[in-house]
């Protein structure tokens, strides 16, 4: 059988193997032992072709209920949103999708420039000093920031609100475990970390206090009052943030954050059943040199011409290895580029405007099921998420409101036997007065 | 290539330009303000570029050209495989039952998804030998420190906690030792011998009661087979360590021998490399571990399993390491490689081991006249040259990279294995025709012979590029990693 990937004819072969001095291409093989040779063919399913495989994908694909085909007030950290026609018309031209790293700079100038505008953009929504090439996803980051932020202060202790994304707790566990780190979760009140309970950890063993803003709640962390509890202390203050809120939020980098993580999937990256996604990584100059990952610097030519690099790399694996600041090699450059292009279409203006959107709509949101009679259960501020209590099975509720043409929001029982019909509500700009409005009725109908 | 004066998207901006398009607001408008703290209200705007639309889309061409992919040209960067990367898997993961899921919603509304996950992690323990595939980790190096954080919890889970020690080889990728440091562990290295293979003497000098595992990459990174496999997995397994498999490699292997069959107990596969996802310019990439039955136990939560009539997620898994990544791994690169395993079957991936491994046999033997060839035998995908001849007469391993550049090829991966001097490591893979690979083989002969003529032809390289050499020193020394009006 001939494979379209696979350009060689048989004379080409037969030149080949004859400047090789081999008669056969078993001949190559010859260095496995013969007790590890696989003496059977795989156990595949046979070669497809092109036009048969992508009818039997697109049928698989079809099966799948998603955010095209039905209205939904899904988020809990992936975020149906605005995804301007650009992005994937730039990330789809090849010269970017099938380069490596630009380890090859006078090759590379497209990718390394659009990487340092990346960053760039990252520091100003952030308000930080400097921010990388991008790390796996947003909880990666975090838990990298919560190593970070061991090594850094010789401590083996960190505080982290349990209003962080619960699965970004579960990161920062796996990976705390490595660098045997102990992990202290920090409760909330009213769905917003409990001052009181922090102040009352916080102690000189404390490597940092980790912070999600909005929280997973949907609320407006108080980042003004750890910031007061952590000032003048060795502690370092993490934050990890969902980047669109900082459109009209305060950045955390106004707040004394060492470090700032989060994803920017909210900025032109699709859900694709959760990854892959695009992490960012914010700090101060000091911890510059600490920083995981690639970074771009600007620099000149022999000519004098501006030109991008890879920078700072002794902190990097290839050159530092068991000493490298981290681990991580391949990144998400590609979503880094889909984020830039999205950044840059909603510009100065677009990503207040587009915040601002989310806010109303979900303060619309709220009044609505507040009005339908239904508990709006935390009091605090918030952006585009709110948690009503249905007071019914959130599943049962679900299964129900997708034969209404709706994927309801998120079961927080999921994460915690107390939370029993609490549901995660998200509502983004794309959301219609008309869908909000259906969707309140539809909840409120089947609860009763 | 494009122009030489290519303006950052920033000095673009003028105030008043807009490129967004978005839903005017249909809501009664409340006065958030009111609702939120002043303090956090933002007062100072984000420095985001305003520009419209068609500036936004010819800046990003614009620096599209000055880039370089698999689609410009021949990319033989060893490591890395930089294969073709197939079409038709950019036009499935595009779907909107691929691209527009979420992973919170019922798993009974996305079977579709979870069919071809199941079908994929099946794919990947048969290519490898291995009993269960976890598809969560995010990329290689996150591959391997899932790997070593399943081992730790394997030596714990018997009450064995002294065994502090990775041994790694000295031509090892610098994301193991990485790795094993992120895990909690201190790496060692074992040496290798003069036919480029891990010592064995070395190997029961460094291996003890402390060994929590030996990490290997085989072939290795001079592209060499280690044949005593067995032997070391005896050394090791006797010893008390588990052995990880950095398939980063796997190309050369496929349909000829598995990791699995070799004795190994943890293995993590690039995707992004043999499983053609392609790279992104730095990725987004995808590292699945297998694990022996041995180890299952351990792989991160949840696991995607196989029920009566449908697939499901388990979280009732009190042995695991835990959860390395938010929801179920990088479902669009996995996407891309089933697609790409779908479409090869067994067949297809057995001729793909035996061309990459046939092609960098012929470029090796085409080329080992004229540069030094430090091991002599067969090589799998990629081979190793040593730049100490052309060093010898003033011309270094990277000014043969930047003359390759002139040529219009990507250089291959200079300076790396460590164990070699001035290293150039080639992996041509097997999408390259017999064309490409004798016009670089020209190419680098011709080189070579520069190199004796008119030595500085070849230093002063690159000529035909954007930008010539960087000066990478003032950039490390004085850092701009933004920009600032
Ligand atoms: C041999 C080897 N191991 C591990 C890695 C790390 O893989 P990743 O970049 O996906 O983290 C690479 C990639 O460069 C490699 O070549």
């Amino acid at each position: 059988m001939e494979f379209r990937y696979l350009p060689m004819t048989k004379e080409d072969k037969q030149e080949m193997l004859e400047k090789v001095g081999v008669s056969r291409t078993e001949d190559l093989f010859s260095d496995i032992p013969k007790q590890v040779r696989l003496n059977r063919h795989l156990n595949l399913q046979k070669p497809t072709s092109e036009s048969q495989l992508m009818k039997e994908l697109t049928k698989k694909a079809n099966k799948n209920v998603n955010v095209k085909t039905h209205t939904s007030f899904l988020g809990a950290g992936v975020y149906d949103h605005y995804i301007p026609s650009i992005v994937d018309h730039t990330i789809s031209r090849s010269e970017f999708y099938t380069a490596y790293t630009p380890y090859q700079p006078e090759i590379s100038q497209g990718e390394l420039q659009a990487i340092f505008e990346f960053q760039t953009m990252i520091c100003e929504l952030t308000s930080m000093d400097v921010a990388n090439s991008s790390m796996y996803d947003g909880p990666t980051a975090l838990a990298e920031a919560a190593n970070l932020s061991a090594a850094q202060t010789k401590r083996k202790k960190i505080l982290v609100s349990k209003t962080v994304h619960p699965e970004s707790i579960e990161v920062i566990h796996s990976y705390a475990k490595g660098q045997g780190i102990e992990v202290v979760e920090v409760d909330h009140k009213d769905g917003i970390t409990d001052i009181n309970a922090l102040e009352n950890e916080l102690n000189d063993d404390i490597a940092s206090v980790i912070i999600q803003y909005p929280n997973f709640f949907g609320q407006i962390e108080p980042l003004e009052k750890v910031q007061q509890l952590v000032a003048d202390k060795k502690t370092m203050f993490i934050v990890s943030s969902n980047p669109l809120a900082l459109g009209y939020l305060t950045p955390p980098g106004e707040f004394g954050a060492d470090i700032v993580v989060g994803d920017t999937q909210v900025f032109g990256i699709p859900s694709q059943f959760g990854g892959p996604h695009c992490g960012y990584f914010a700090t101060t100059k000091k911890l510059m040199r600490k920083t995981p990952g690639r970074l771009v610097g600007q620099t000149v030519d022999e000519d004098g011409r501006r030109g991008f690099v890879l920078t700072l790399q002794a902190r990097e694996q290839h050159i530092r290895r068991d000493k490298a600041t981290s681990n991580i090699c391949s990144n998400q450059a590609l979503n880094a580029l889909a984020s830039s292009v999205a950044m840059s279409s909603l510009g100065k203006q677009g990503i207040k405007q587009m915040a601002w959107l989310n806010m109303q709509k979900a303060h619309y949101a709220k009044r609505r099921f507040q009005e339908k009679g239904m508990e709006v259960v935390f009091s605090g501020s918030l952006f585009n998420e709110l948690v009503i209590n249905v007071k019914f099975s959130v599943t049962d509720l679900n299964k129900a409101l997708l034969e209404k043409g709706f994927i309801g929001g998120f079961d927080l029982e999921r994460v915690d036997k107390n939370y029993s019909g609490y549901m995660l509500v998200a509502i983004t700009e794309i959301r219609t007065k008309e869908e909000i409005d259906v969707f309140v009725e539809e909840v409120g109908a089947h609860i009763g | 290539m494009a122009n030489q004066d290519f303006p950052l998207i920033f000095e673009h901006s003028k105030p008043g330009r807009t490129s967004f398009s978005l839903p005017e607001l249909d809501v009664p408008e409340v006065d958030v303000a009111e609702l939120i703290n002043d303090v956090y209200i933002r007062k100072t705007a984000p420095e985001l570029p305003e520009v419209s639309e068609l500036e936004i889309v010819r800046h990003y061409t614009g620096l599209s050209r000055r880039n370089y992919g698999v689609d410009s040209g021949f990319y033989p960067l060893g490591s890395c495989t930089m294969k073709y990367n197939p079409k038709i898997n950019e036009d499935v993961i595009r779907l909107d039952g691929f691209s527009h899921i979420h992973p919170y919603q019922d798993t009974s509304t996305v079977q579709g998804a979870l069919e071809v996950m199941y079908d994929l992690q099946c794919s990947l323990a048969e290519i490898t030998g291995m009993d269960e595939v976890s598809l969560q980790p995010a990329a290689g190096a996150h591959g391997e420190w899932t790997g070593l954080m399943m081992i730790r919890a394997f030596h714990e889970a018997n009450d064995d906690f002294n065994r502090t020690k990775v041994i790694v080889p000295d031509s090892a990728h610098g994301t193991n030792p990485a790795s094993a440091t992120v895990a909690g562990f201190q790496a060692v290295t074992v040496k290798s011998n003069e036919r480029g293979l891990v010592d064995l003497e070395d190997l029961k000098r460094v291996v003890g009661d402390d060994t929590a595992a030996l990490m290997l990459t085989n072939p290795n990174t001079l592209g060499l087979f280690e044949e005593e496999i067995l032997e070391m997995a005896k050394i090791v397994h006797e010893a008390g360590g588990r052995l990880y498999y950095d398939g980063a490699n796997l190309n050369a292997i496929m349909g000829y021998t598995r990791p699995g069959d070799m004795g190994f107990d943890v293995v993590h596969l690039n995707l992004h490399k043999t499983f053609t996802g392609p790279h992104g310019g730095g990725g987004p990439g995808s590292g699945p571990v297998g694990v022996s039955k041995e180890l299952a136990k351990f792989l991160p939560k949840p696991i995607l399993k196989k029920n009566q009539n449908s697939f499901v997620f388990d979280y009732d898994r009190p042995n695991s390491i835990g959860r390395v990544k938010p929801y179920y791994g990088n479902f669009g690169i996995n996407v891309r490689a089933y697609t790409y395993i779908r479409t090869m079957g067994a067949e297809g991936l057995k001729k793909v081991s035996e061309y990459a491994v046939l092609n960098a046999n012929y470029m090796m033997r085409s080329l080992q006249d004229e540069y030094v060839l430090p091991y002599p035998q067969h090589c799998k995908h990629e081979f190793v040259l040593s730049g100490k001849t052309q060093k010898k007469l003033g011309v270094r391993t990277l000014d043969i990279a930047k003359r390759l550049l002139d040529f219009g090829y990507h250089p291959p991966t200079i300076y790396f294995p460590l164990n070699v001097e001035e290293a150039m490591m080639i992996e041509p893979t097997e999408t390259e025709s017999k064309e490409t690979l004798d016009g670089f083989i020209n190419t680098m002969l011709d080189i070579a012979n520069e190199t004796k003529v008119n030595p500085e032809i070849v230093q002063e390289a690159p000529y035909t590029t954007i930008v010539k050499r960087m000066d990478e020193t003032t950039a490390a020394r004085k850092p701009i990693l933004r920009y600032k009006k």
